[in-house]
């Protein structure tokens, strides 16, 4: 007790440099359990992007490749579903619901993502969180849409206006369809999740988009490869245009309809309502205002979100997908593909860890010099404890406990600091990254960070110590210096 | 009753250097006010160092209060120390962290022995009882930096005085202070002395102050190892 109470009357004595010391430390302390939150972070809304999903289904290829373009909105998916494949399973008794997904285009760099009310009803994240609307309703409709969080932001959409579409993925893709009238009535809550950058249609919608002259076509047969064709159906169009057109006053709207890639899409679009008003009259196809949701039919899906009645059957279940004989189709377990992902990522937050623990070292180390340094100011000090009875060993532990008493105030000031930041600036990392940083008490890692730092202290306050022993064993009670 | 220090055939040198010390017989009685004197280098310090049980003879015997030092660990001699011998130093005596009353308080602390002599009084009571004596019971709050010299040297008597062990070892406490002021100082030493029943070795270099003690040892006599 005396040599603690010694130990802290000591550096309340130096109380400058003691602060300098304690000071580096909490900070490369902080920087240590800030990366570590960071990362528990980064990897908690990574794996927490989707939940209560058993399966992610959709063409055969890389299970990465499927969980980037069905889960996080990067890449493209080289296949589709046929609808009729995604019945089949959507109906097979082991499934309890499903959330078809038809991905492949984008507005202004945002995705496009054709679903239903299944999407709705059942997408879960991060623990369980239901997908929740800001303002408007679901998207029901035709040419409903429902916009993410941050589409609407950064568009700076709200409800009622209208959005067009792009074929492809570009921030300005290939053909622009603009005359596809669809309508904002719904923004949805923050998730912080990809959900927030993507726009919702129908799935419905999502196959009107792949209409090549904004109606439905005559004949079905012509649309199941929309896809594939689309390029050439583009090109048929306008010289469509081109030759239906007589009207001086429609000249340029051709012209702009041609030079689509760099065209403003507002302008245009009407435009090219009014033009397509006219071919549709002339071709005998409806106007696409006319048509109702019940009439289209859907080709296709990219991939679909599975949940099962009971979880027991999620392996065989994804055993069948994979071997269903109609269609290539896979099947991934989402916890298992993204923790696969993870690891591939994991040499960065390595490499972050090992920075953080490299400053903490170097702070530690700032402490070594401070405490040895001072050392032969405190030659007296330690002679006079010397006469009074205190052995060198007791000189040794109060250098010992000075340096612990600094890494473990250094460490808590750190512990403490860090949880200011992150009170104070949890919202803005959320707003500004998207990276949501929970508070929660201290656990097992900041405790054994804690613990592996005052050791270290601890450890290496021995350096000193050892110093001031062989001075106290040498000097006696004379001071040479 | 044994002899407070009783020093035979005592040879000291520091690792592999010269003998510093070389004295064939040194002896003082219990109650002696005992006068140490020598020049600069004659290894008074080295001495005391040695008496105190902080270094080890190299060769002989040493025995205080009739304990011999050489029997002792390192650590028994640490609580020896600390239990039997005050000790003041020629300045810079105090711990700059520690307040007046601390630094009194300190051997009471650091040893078991020193406490149980302090005849069931208090550590403070008895801390501030001793300043009252050395006329600085005014002081015990204040940070021992704002203390002028002549104050310091009596924070540390009292230090060395309190649980009034066996001996006092003054290792020139004096020698910082004007003639007037180390006449006062050393008749509150004496004062303070007798009434704990304490040995008194005093150490100068400074002759003037012979005439107050009851004997004197001149050590460039009794050390053959300084020529």
């Amino acid at each position: 007790m005396l040599v603690l109470d010694l130990a802290l009357k000591s550096l309340r004595n130096r109380a400058f440099s003691t602060s300098l010391t304690v000071g580096s430390i909490a900070l490369s302390f902080a920087l240590l359990i800030g990366v570590e939150n960071v990362r528990v972070g980064m990897r908690e809304s990574f794996s927490n992007t989707i939940s209560q999903t058993d399966l992610i289904v959709g063409t055969k290829g890389g299970t990465i490749q499927l969980l980037l373009y069905s889960v996080f909105g990067m890449g493209a998916p080289t296949e589709n579903v046929s609808w009729e494949a995604y019945r089949e399973w959507a109906e097979h008794p082991a499934v309890e619901w499903t959330i078809p997904y038809s991905l492949g285009d984008s507005h202004r760099g945002f995705r496009v993502v054709g679903t239903n009310e299944d999407f709705y009803r059942h997408y879960r994240y991060r623990g369980g969180q239901e997908i929740a609307l800001a303002e408007g309703r679901p998207n029901a409709d035709l040419f409903d849409v429902t916009l993410g969080a941050d589409v609407a932001a950064e568009l700076n959409y709200a409800l009622g206006d209208e959005v067009s579409v792009t074929h492809g993925l570009g921030e300005l893709g290939f053909i622009t369809h603009d005359h596809m009238p669809f309508t904002v009535v719904g923004i949805l809550d923050k998730t912080f999740t990809p959900v927030d950058r993507a726009i919702y249609v129908t799935l419905e919608g999502m196959e009107a988009i792949h209409w090549e002259d904004g109606a439905p076509p005559a004949s079905d047969d012509e649309h199941d490869h929309a896809h594939d064709e689309e390029a050439e159906a583009a090109h048929d169009e306008d010289d469509h245009a081109h030759d239906e057109d007589d009207d001086d006053g429609h000249d340029e709207d051709d012209h702009a309809h041609d030079d689509e890639a760099e065209a403003a899409p507002a302008d245009d679009g009407h435009a090219h309502d009014q033009e397509v008003e006219a071919a549709a009259a002339d071709d005998g196809h409806a106007h696409a205002e006319d048509i109702s949701i019940e009439d289209v039919e859907i080709s296709q899906v990219t991939s679909f979100f599975v949940g099962t009645t009971d979880r027991r059957d999620v392996l065989q279940l994804q055993r069948d997908i994979n071997d269903f004989e109609d269609e290539p189709m896979m099947a991934v377990l989402p916890g298992v593909a993204l923790n696969e992902m993870w690891q591939g990522l994991g040499y960065a937050e390595t490499g972050l860890r090992l920075v953080a623990i490299f400053v903490v070292l170097v702070g530690l180390l700032g402490m070594l010099v401070s405490l040895y340094t001072s050392l032969n100011e405190r030659r007296r000090e330690m002679a006079i404890l010397r006469a009074v009875g205190a052995g060198p060993n007791r000189i040794l532990a109060l250098l010992v406990l000075e340096s612990v008493c600094l890494a473990g105030a250094g460490a808590l000031a750190g512990l403490a600091l860090v949880y200011g930041l992150l009170a104070a600036g949890q919202s803005i990392v959320e707003a500004q990254v998207g990276l949501f940083i929970p508070i929660r008490p201290p656990g097992p890692i900041e405790l054994l960070l804690l613990g592996a730092v005052v050791t270290a202290g601890f450890l290496m306050g021995f350096v000193p110590a050892f110093k001031a022993y062989r001075t106290a064993l040498h000097d006696g009670l004379a001071v040479r210096v | 009753m044994t002899l407070a220090i009783d020093v035979r055939g005592l040879r000291f040198r520091y690792g592999r250097g010269p003998w510093v010390l070389d004295i064939g017989e040194l002896s003082l009685e219990r109650g002696a006010r005992a006068f140490l004197f020598g020049p600069s280098g004659s290894g008074k310090t080295t001495l005391l160092g040695v008496l105190a049980g902080v270094l080890e003879a190299t060769e002989g015997e040493v025995r205080v209060l009739g304990e011999d030092l050489a029997s002792l660990s390192g650590a028994q001699r640490d609580a020896f120390r600390a239990e039997h011998i005050g000790y003041v130093f020629q300045m810079f005596n105090l711990i700059p962290y520690l307040s007046v009353l601390d630094n009194i308080a300190l051997p009471a602390r650091m040893s078991a022995g020193r406490r149980a002599r302090l005849d069931g009084a208090g550590v403070k009571e008895t801390a501030a009882l001793l300043a009252d004596h050395l006329h600085i019971g005014d002081l015990l709050k204040k940070p021992v930096t704002e203390l002028s010299v002549g104050q310091q040297q009596r924070v540390a008597a009292c230090r060395a005085l309190i649980g009034s062990p066996e001996i006092i070892v003054a290792d020139e406490p004096t020698s910082s202070l004007d003639f007037d002021r180390r006449e006062a100082f050393l008749r509150l030493l004496f004062q303070e002395c007798e009434r704990a029943g304490s040995t008194l070795v005093f150490v100068s270099h400074d002759r003037t102050l012979e005439g107050m003690f009851s004997r004197t040892i001149s050590l460039p006599d009794v050390n053959k190892a300084v020529l």
